[in-house]
């Protein structure tokens, strides 16, 4: 759990949250320092990554409100003066909220989301929006309306989606903390093809209330990171019943933090039951990806965990499933996109009815693939197809639970590779719908049956020397097991290389880079086969 | 295959409120035939005496209290509104001429 530094990251910007709150909380480091080395951060690499929709004008006024209640005496929270991102899916009072979409271009909402809220409460320091896919219908962000952001590890690659803005903006050490939302997968595949950590909580324990919402029975928001402790950390800010989310539970839950503190100091997995799914045991995927998850089943193995084989039959219909849910819940969800309460509206020419308004709107304001799964979803809630269509998928989820069930009868955790390529080129899978939808293969199991997830690096591939990251899942409402567990590999791992995933990531912000058209061989260090050396 | 119509895309397009240009209609069918193609599985397995399942974690029934919270100013509810008057939000004419 060493601070990871990459070469074009030293100083404040390496440090962990974690890390960085000891500092500020014994007084040797400001947050308006901190905060200033990290704005600076994003101004020399922001031309390359693209990682922010808005960068805050408020950050050194909170940052020194925070300073100056510290000075004064008063306790503060864990991570307060700590700066964090947050996903443009997420209403902020003072910050545009569009969801990567010309829908919502500009708009400002007249409430912070929960968890917003309760990152102000603990005093971190909002620092800016992150980019997405539009209305998070993505794996690689190049959805947005805004353009893509791109992979600090190759400037030519995808940073996965829908979260790839927030993944990228820790990746690339602008931010040590980002938050995401994660719907089949937003923040685990961004996560494993940008080398960072990220956790899809247990479906109830972190409010939605003020997220803009996708697939209701499917969205939940959580933590983006460089390590365990600190997506733990932000966990705790963040999880909790909010009686605003009627889908929130009012569970009790423990401290996220100690569980990955636990974890990391723990150096044995002796007693723990590893389940490996044979539907995602890596069969088929990219063989750099199969053999880090490979080696990394080894040394779970001798750090004494007993490994054993699950099979979830069912996972095999688990994206065709989710392929209904999804577009069903979202063609209606975003029917509040109707051009009188917020965002555009397009008057069609001549003028029109509130219908042809609404359809101008429409047209003009969502992209290629929300209209797409628009369409699609309403074409599986027409009547004549809903039984054979999204009634059926609803079956298939109730199976895929049981899988789970079953599955989790003979394991603690179950490990799968957390994507099955590493980071692909722009434009690659844009043609494919389907070659798109099937990168979540490995994540969107776990969506369906509301249990949670975590993403960490494994290592990089060997034929591109790119990030490969592994998933963990635990039953639901175990997310603190999913904690210390995800802390001890980590540990493993990184003792294994010598140093972190992400200290092996090429220097951005030299200048080389202004934009795309530059990538593979552009700067010291980037490119394949650079940074192969310790982590596999 | 499945057979997706651009008169379909259509339907669903006005059902939906997109006003699809015909090129994205034509483009659509043709792409939603290939996804509902390979998503159209589900049935294989979707017995019927398998329960369907629609949140994943089960809850029911939340309530909460019956009073007064905080809400929304009037001004902070229009703020977003592309067009507003005399503290209202402005809608295009709901019935069209032939109404």
């Amino acid at each position: 759990m060493s601070a990871a530094s990459g070469p074009g990251a030293t100083g404040l910007i390496a440090l962990s949250a974690a890390e960085l709150a000891e500092r500020l909380s014994a007084g040797e480091v400001s947050s308006v320092e901190a905060t200033r080395a990290h704005l600076e951060r994003i101004e020399a690499v922001e031309p390359d990554v693209h990682a922010f929709l808005h960068v805050s004008s408020a950050a050194l006024e909170t940052a020194a409100a925070i300073d100056a209640r510290r000075s004064a005496g008063e306790q503060l929270g864990p991570l307060a003066g700590v700066p964090v991102a947050i996903k443009d899916v997420l209403c902020t009072v003072d910050m545009p909220s569009t969801a990567g979409s010309r829908m919502l271009e500009g708009w400002i909402p007249p409430y912070d989301a929960t968890v917003v809220r309760r990152l102000r409460d603990a005093g971190l320091v909002p620092i800016g929006k992150t980019n997405m896919d539009e209305f998070a219908m993505g794996s690689s962000t190049e959805y947005s309306a805004f353009g893509p952001t791109r992979n600090p590890w190759d400037l030519e690659r995808i940073p996965g989606g829908s979260g790839g803005g927030s993944a990228a903006a820790v990746a690339a050490f602008e931010v040590p903390l980002a938050l995401g939302s994660d719907t089949g997968g937003s923040i685990r595949q961004p996560a494993a093809v940008t080398g960072s950590v990220g956790v899809k909580p247990t479906y109830g324990g972190v409010s939605r209330y003020g997220a803009i919402a996708l697939a209701s029975s499917l969205d939940q928001v959580g933590p983006v990171s460089r390590t365990v402790l600190d997506a733990a950390l932000l966990h705790d800010v963040i999880g909790g019943h909010d009686p605003r989310d009627s889908t929130s539970l009012t569970d009790e839950w423990p401290s996220f933090a100690a569980a990955a503190r636990e974890g990391a100091s723990a150096g044995s997995l002796a007693g723990l039951r590893v389940g490996v799914v044979e539907q995602l045991n890596g069969t088929g995927f990219q063989p750099g990806v199969r053999a880090r998850f490979d080696e990394t089943l080894e040394l779970i193995a001798a750090a004494g965990a007993e490994i054993v084989e699950v099979s979830a039959p069912s996972f095999d219909y688990a994206i065709a499933a989710y392929y209904l849910i999804l577009p069903a819940e979202a063609s209606s969800n975003l029917a509040k996109f109707d051009s009188v309460r917020f965002g555009l509206r397009v008057t069609p020419p001549g003028g029109g009815t509130v219908e042809d308004v609404m359809a101008a709107t429409r047209e003009a304001g969502f992209g290629p693939e929300v209209k797409r799964r628009i369409i699609l979803g309403t074409y599986a809630l027409s009547a004549g197809y809903y039984d054979a269509y999204y009634g059926s998928a609803q079956k298939v989820r109730t199976l895929i639970q049981r899988d789970f069930a079953q599955a989790f009868e003979r394991a603690d955790v179950l490990v799968s590779p957390a994507a099955p390529t590493t980071a692909f080129r722009f434009g690659e899978k844009l043609a494919d719908p389907l070659a798109m939808y099937l990168n979540d293969v490995t994540t969107i199991p776990a969506n369906l049956a509301g249990v949670p997830g975590m993403g960490l690096p494994m290592g990089l591939a060997d034929e591109d020397g790119l990030p490969t990251g592994i998933q963990a899942m635990a039953p639901a409402r175990e997310d603190a097991r999913l904690y210390r567990f995800g802390a001890t590999l980590e540990a493993l791992l990184e003792a294994s290389w010598g140093r972190s995933l992400l200290s092996q990531a090429p220097a951005l912000g030299s200048g080389l880079g202004s934009g795309l058209g530059s990538g593979p061989g552009s700067g010291p260090g980037s490119g394949p086969g650079s940074g192969r050396g310790g982590a596999r | 295959m499945s057979d997706i119509t651009a008169e379909q895309v259509r339907h669903l397009a006005s059902l939906a409120r997109i006003a699809l240009t015909p090129e994205e209609t034509e483009k659509l069918a043709g792409e939603l035939a290939v996804i509902i193609d390979s998503i159209a599985k589900v049935s294989e397995v979707a017995t019927p005496e398998v329960p369907a399942t629609s949140h994943p974690i089960p809850l029911s029934n939340v309530f909460r209290p019956d009073v007064v919270g905080e809400t929304l100013t009037q001004e902070q509810a229009l703020s977003g509104a592309p067009e507003r008057r005399d503290g209202r939000f402005v809608v295009s004419a709901i019935l069209g001429e032939e109404q």
